[in-house]
């Protein structure tokens, strides 16, 4: 045996001797004691205990094993289990004879630096170990060991944060990044585009050796790959239609792009928070919007005009129909009812033709004389000139009709027109007559 | 057996060697070891390794991916004489450690400016090559893809790796910049015209439907209407003409006493009458003649 390598196997001698044979001593029940004349190391292995991790086999089991893949053989000395009580020995069974109070004094501090090597990873975090640099495990939440500096390291990556980068503006929509946002559009439009995209670690390790920077990388990835999706589209589809599917293509196009610097990352989603024309044209943007409206309003008041008058004229038709359906059944009416009077009458009529006629006559020529205003004039006598105000006569007339038709029974009154005849008419006949009929 | 005293010597000179001769490579890096100035050893993979204490002294240089990012959009000139502004980065890697150290020193600034001007010659050839659409869509893959070739091939040479070059921003210069928006707001006005106008065609178009619509339905209904009176009309004449017929002599005679009674009935028609009409025959002789 190496005189140096047992040199350096003694402070892991002094581990095993004092703490960890203990340990596993003190959990298998074996008296401490027994085990070891000291109790105050017992205590003290207690509180370990207590905060420590979970199973001390499985630590001591890790600790042999590491030990091993450190020095690449076997433990000697029954080093998987010591289950017998007898404290595991390293090297070629030697004892190395160490006054009790260094020995105390050089097992505290191998027992404070073993205990740096206790970490605890917290939910939604994996611990990366390395070995001499090298990279050796990943290891999930929980409570872990590994072997102290300079032998091993952690290091923390959260893989369950989602993380974002903001591209085109900061914190806030409103406080915009123009050079990030302004891009071209296939049609050599500009649009103005902000976005947010968030994602996970798929790889811890990946994400820790692969890149200087991944986060960064991220976000690169992400000014890149929206350039590219929207230079390859018309400004009108980025706008407002497509918004969906770029927002899809470029969460393939920055996968493809992570994934070839393996830098772990996983896109989980791209949030298109604006995409809208640049400032300076955004007045005619929404002067064509309105106009898009006005279109529709326009259509509108034209449907509202049309529901308006068709019906109406529906009205006015049916209207139509239906007045000369009555006008019709009206006349056909009228011309029945005046036939039957007629052959009524022409059947008295045959039976007595002189009387029925003078009949007929008389009281045709009565009712019509009744009704009337008469003047009779017999100019056979005279021939003289014979002044007749027509006018106010008729306007008598009138008034009386209309006085009449007021008061249905009113007396005859003293309005009789004024005939004045020049010469001494005699038979000037002037005459009212008012028969109110019943 | 042995004095402690001289144990613990022997540990603290044991662990100075140690100190002195171990070195460790991380997982991110890759490793030179130098004897007097000279590369004896290069690490690439990461782990524990041991060197000459004193004579032998080791350089880290990091492996992983770094990124050059163009710290101002530089100005090419495209196919069709347009000035665009291009901003881009590139994604490299120390590929070859003591090609590395030979050529630069280790040092990655001058690394990147090496590569910046690659990528500069090259993007200057390839655009001039392409109109502003060609660079902005079409053939931004294939411009990237070559870039990167290029690239790589020169860098090769120098120990470098390049991963990718990406375009990120290809700009138009902020006085062109302005005309795109005159020319994007001319283009949402005629657009907006057009909507406006078809608008009022198209409303226009429903009410001089309607109207139509209105003129039709009417007009039918006038003409089914006159039908129906018509109908009405012939077979009441039937009917009259049935009746009548029976006495033609007779109904012209009654039918002139009811159209008497109809005519005159009213005070304000006046008759200047003659006695000497039929009617008055008895009032001039009780003979009646």
């Amino acid at each position: 045996m190496h005189p140096i390598k047992d040199l350096l196997r003694a402070p892991l001698w002094l581990v095993q001797r004092y703490v960890l044979w203990p340990l596993a001593a003190l959990r298998r029940g074996v008296p401490i004691a027994m085990a070891w004349n000291d109790p105050q190391w017992g205590n003290q292995g207690g509180g370990k205990n207590n905060a420590g991790p979970p199973d001390l086999d499985e630590l001591w089991r890790n600790f042999n094993r590491r030990l091993n893949g450190m020095f690449g053989r076997k433990g000697g000395g029954g080093g998987n289990g010591g289950g017998d009580g007898e404290p595991p020995r390293i090297g070629g069974g030697r004892e190395f004879n160490i006054p009790g109070g260094a020995g105390l004094l050089v097992g505290l501090a191998v027992l404070v630096w073993l205990a740096s090597g206790f970490y605890i990873i917290n939910a939604g975090e994996r611990g990366v170990v390395l070995r001499f640099g090298k990279f050796l495990e990943t290891t999930e939440p929980g409570p872990r060991w590994h072997l102290p500096y300079p032998f091993e390291s952690v290091e923390k990556v959260n893989i369950e944060q989602v993380r974002t980068v903001e591209v085109g503006y900061r914190n806030n929509v409103k406080t915009k990044v123009l050079s990030e946002s302004l891009m071209l559009t296939d049609d050599e439009n500009i649009i103005d585009l902000q976005f947010s995209v968030q994602y996970l670690l798929k790889s811890p390790q990946d994400f820790l050796f692969n890149n200087r920077s991944p986060d960064d990388a991220v976000k690169g990835a992400a000014e890149s790959a929206i350039r590219e999706v929207v230079g390859k589209n018309k400004m009108d589809y980025v706008l407002y239609e497509g918004r969906a599917d770029i927002a899809d293509r470029v969460t393939k196009l920055m996968q493809a792009i992570l994934d070839r610097y393996k830098t772990g990352v996983s896109i989980s989603k791209v949030n298109m928070q604006n995409a809208q024309p640049p400032e300076q044209v955004q007045a005619a943007f929404d002067d064509a919007v309105k106009a898009g409206q006005d279109r529709e309003r326009l259509k509108n008041e034209g449907e509202a005009y049309a529901n308006d008058v068709v019906p109406r004229a529906r009205g006015v038709a049916s209207r139509l129909s239906e007045e000369a359906e009555g006008y019709r059944q009206r006349v056909i009416a009228n011309a029945q009812g005046e036939a039957f009077r007629f052959s009524q009458v022409l059947a008295e009529y045959t039976k007595s033709p002189q009387v029925t006629r003078e009949r007929l006559y008389q009281d045709a020529m009565q009712q019509v004389m009744a009704n009337t205003t008469k003047v009779l004039v017999d100019d056979k006598q005279g021939g003289n000139l014979l002044y007749l105000p027509l006018d106010k006569l008729m306007q008598a007339a009138g008034a009386v009709d209309a006085s009449a038709r007021a008061e249905p029974a009113a007396p005859a009154a003293a309005l009789a027109p004024q005939i004045d005849h020049a010469n001494r008419s005699r038979d000037a006949f002037r005459g009212r007559e008012r028969e109110v009929r019943p | 057996m042995k004095n402690p005293a001289v144990l613990v010597v022997a540990l603290v000179a044991v662990l100075l060697v140690a100190a002195l001769s171990i070195f460790t490579v991380d997982q991110r890096q890759a490793a030179l070891v130098f004897q007097l100035g000279e590369v004896v050893g290069v690490k690439r993979e990461p782990g524990l390794y041991f060197k000459l204490p004193v004579v032998q002294n080791v350089r880290y240089f990091d492996t992983r991916i770094l990124t050059l990012e163009s710290a101002e959009a530089e100005r090419f000139i495209t196919s069709e004489k347009k000035n665009v502004l291009v901003d881009y980065w590139i994604k490299w890697r120390i590929d070859d450690v003591r090609l590395f150290y030979v050529s630069f020193a280790g040092d990655e600034i001058r690394a990147e400016n090496r590569l910046q001007q690659t990528i500069n010659d090259g993007m200057r050839a390839e655009f001039g090559k392409r109109t502003v659409h060609d660079v902005v869509s079409g053939a931004r893959d294939a411009v990237m893809d070559l870039l990167r070739e290029r690239a790589d091939q020169d860098a090769r040479r120098f120990g470098v790796q390049v991963m990718d070059v990406r375009i990120k921003r290809v700009d138009l210069p902020s006085e062109v910049s302005e005309s795109v928006y005159r020319r994007m707001e001319a283009e949402r006005k005629r657009v907006a015209n057009e909507l406006r106008s078809t608008g009022t065609a198209e409303a226009e178009k429903i009410r001089a439907d309607a109207d139509k619509q209105r003129e039709v339905i009417i007009a039918e209904a006038y003409r089914e209407a006159q039908k129906i009176k018509g109908e009405g009309d012939g077979r009441a004449a039937g009917i009259y003409s049935a009746a009548y017929s029976k006495n033609p002599e007779f109904y012209a005679f009654y039918r002139s006493m009811e159209a008497y009674k109809a005519s005159f009935g009213s005070k304000s028609d006046i008759m200047v009458l003659q006695p000497n009409s039929e009617f008055f025959r008895y009032m001039r002789s009780r003979g009646g003649k």
